[in-house]
């Protein structure tokens, strides 16, 4: 009798031991929302919320005039961000099909932990990379006199995303059932035509979650765009010209800014715009990756 | 059994913190912190000092002149490092929080305006200076060189430089947005000398090697105060000293209240014949006896 008492005793512990852990992650997530609305809503009480959202001018320390502006940083974000899409998307797929589909299956024993394996890369090198190696060749390649600029980021954004896509890319292409390429097969398409019109639809959901979260590594990261990009705070002229992102703005001048005065609120403001950016880019790639798993089922 | 255990082993790391947490604090360290153009100099200067006093150790770090001046306000740093005066705002901000602050000016800095070696530009008034960082002039042929686009490297606002190049090159103006905005004098110098058509401004002490001369892939130019003026460089001592150089300035440590202790003995250090000629061999200008006399006041 005892003995049963001590084990539900036991067993309701170690519920509620796991129960705690699992809810910890909601109460953190909530609360790092809360305290950034709570320091984010000062920032309003001097700036108006229209010029907030519809300025390009940021100049929180200008002598003549202070301006609070997001709209250039929320623009050089997107241009970083979708540059970054632009390169990973298409060879991101192209590594995982090569993967999942052509590659012996030593080879891909080998390749894919090593793929795996650059998402490790601190972003403080990649950026040194932009720096020293795909500054100068931007600059040479386009004439330009230096290549600090959009490209630059988008470039090492590629090359972080990469191994997000690809890895989870790879997975659902594997995830697709064989009856479905050897049906596609039996029916005499070839490789190619079963890889782009059967297997790359089946796993689109798989693959469109996968491009999401690369896109949310590459929104929200901040060395490596700080170290290329220039951080010209002017409204982007164009994929050439040097650009400051929202997570640079915040990463700059949050170190310098005297505590609990309107640019140090500003700054939580764009913290939290970011903030809702990626949680929305997260929620769509979770919901299209339940799916995804849905059907899997 | 097992209860005794966990209680056993949580006695000993709950010990064990303790025990760290007062092994920290009675290695109080003197943290120095701010000017990314000071933070060189004053890191050697701590390094002599700590030879020869080895039980007191010194942190020096960087950041920028706004963020010591931050971290005194915040009582996170001993002595701030700024490349330009405290601002009326800072100082009240500081006394409301109970910090005095007391300053000393312990070196002198010609601000050096660099473009690529390659460019056949070789000096510029300082409103020419002024109205390239406002953007008002942007294509180099205006200023006697290439028919190029200017491209601009400047710090960030936390830099004393930026605000020091603000007010008295920029008379107070915006900086143009198209300005980058490097990390600190390195990654400025670094930029101008591979951008061909790129100008920056950084503190004397980072344009010169161990011997004086000029680091490779830049160009120093000659500043005159208006365009009929004799131009001087500011590598020019006497130049410098005399302010026939327009854009030098004094160099700031800055202590909450009086200093004492270590603070004290690190601050004589930095002003004796000795501290000076090491800010002389690190490519900036040691103050002269009108400033030691009024950086004693400021001991009391």
């Amino acid at each position: 009798m005892k003995t049963i008492i001590r084990r539900k005793l036991k067993e309701s512990a170690i519920r509620i031991f796991f129960f705690t852990n699992g809810i910890l992650a909601i109460i953190i997530l909530v609360g790092i929302f809360f305290f950034l609305l709570y320091t984010a809503i000062p920032a309003f009480r001097e700036i108006n919320i229209g010029e907030f959202f519809t300025s390009k001018v940021w100049n929180p320390t200008s002598p003549v005039k202070e301006e609070h502006g997001i709209v250039s940083m929320i623009m050089s974000t997107c241009m970083v961000t979708l540059g970054a899409l632009a390169v990973a998307i298409p060879l991101g797929i192209g590594v995982a099909a090569y993967l999942s589909d052509v590659a012996h299956w030593k080879v891909r024993e080998i390749v894919k932990p090593i793929v795996e394996i650059l998402a490790g890369i601190p972003s403080v090198v990649i950026g040194f990379l932009g720096i020293v190696l795909f500054g100068p060749f931007i600059a040479k390649l386009t004439g330009q006199s230096h290549g600090l600029n959009a490209i630059n980021g988008s470039i090492l954004l590629a090359i972080m995303a990469l191994p997000t896509i690809i890895s989870i890319s790879e997975d659902s292409l594997n995830a697709v059932p064989r009856a479905y390429s050897e049906a596609s097969l039996a029916l005499g398409a070839s490789r190619w035509q079963t890889l782009m019109r059967v297997k790359i639809p089946a796993a689109l959901s798989g693959i469109i979650a996968a491009i999401m979260l690369g896109m949310g590594r590459a929104i929200g990261e901040t060395m490596t765009v700080l170290m290329a990009t220039g951080n010209a705070p002017a409204f982007p002229k164009g994929f050439l010209s040097s650009i400051r992102t929202m997570t640079a703005t915040i990463a700059i001048e949050l170190g310098e800014v005297p505590y609990y005065t309107t640019h140090y609120y500003a700054l939580f403001a764009i913290a939290l715009v970011l903030f809702i950016i990626t949680f929305i880019v997260n929620l769509i790639s979770d919901l299209i990756l339940r799916k995804y798993q849905e059907r899997e089922l | 059994m097992n209860t005794k255990k966990l209680i056993l082993v949580g006695c000993v790391a709950f010990g064990l913190i303790l025990s760290s947490g007062s092994l920290f604090a009675q290695k109080k360290m003197i943290q120095v912190k701010g000017s990314d153009t000071m933070v060189n100099l004053v890191q050697i200067l701590a390094e002599t000092y700590m030879a020869n006093n080895p039980d007191k150790p010194i942190a020096v770090l960087g950041g920028g002149s706004g963020t010591g001046i931050a971290a005194l306000i915040n009582g996170t740093c001993d002595i701030a490092n700024h490349s330009r005066p405290m601002k009326d705002k800072e100082v009240t901000m500081a006394k409301d929080r109970g910090v005095t602050p007391h300053k000393f000016i312990i070196a002198v800095d010609g601000l050096s305006v660099i473009v690529n070696e390659s460019s056949p530009v070789f000096k510029l008034t300082v409103d020419q200076i002024g109205a390239i960082f406002r953007g008002e002039i942007t294509n180099w042929k205006e200023v006697g060189g290439p028919d190029k686009t200017i491209s601009l490297y400047g710090r960030q606002s936390n830099s004393g430089t930026f605000v020091f190049f603000q007010e008295h090159v920029l008379k107070k103006q915006n900086y143009s947005q198209d300005m980058k905005r490097m990390n600190g004098n390195a990654q400025i110098v670094e930029g101008v000398s591979v951008d061909k058509e790129g100008i920056g401004y950084v503190g004397v002490g980072y344009v010169v090697d161990k011997n004086g001369n000029p680091r490779k892939g830049i160009k120093i130019l000659k500043v005159s105060k208006d365009a009929g003026a004799a131009v001087f460089s500011p590598l020019n001592k006497t130049a410098v000293d005399s302010g026939d150089y327009p854009i030098a300035r004094p160099l700031f440590q800055t202590t909450a209240g009086t200093p004492k202790g270590v603070v004290l003995d690190f601050l004589m250090f930095e002003m004796s014949p000795e501290g000076q000629k090491i800010i002389e061999e690190e490519g900036f200008f040691p103050i002269g006896s009108d400033v030691l006399s009024e950086n004693k006041k400021h001991l009391k």
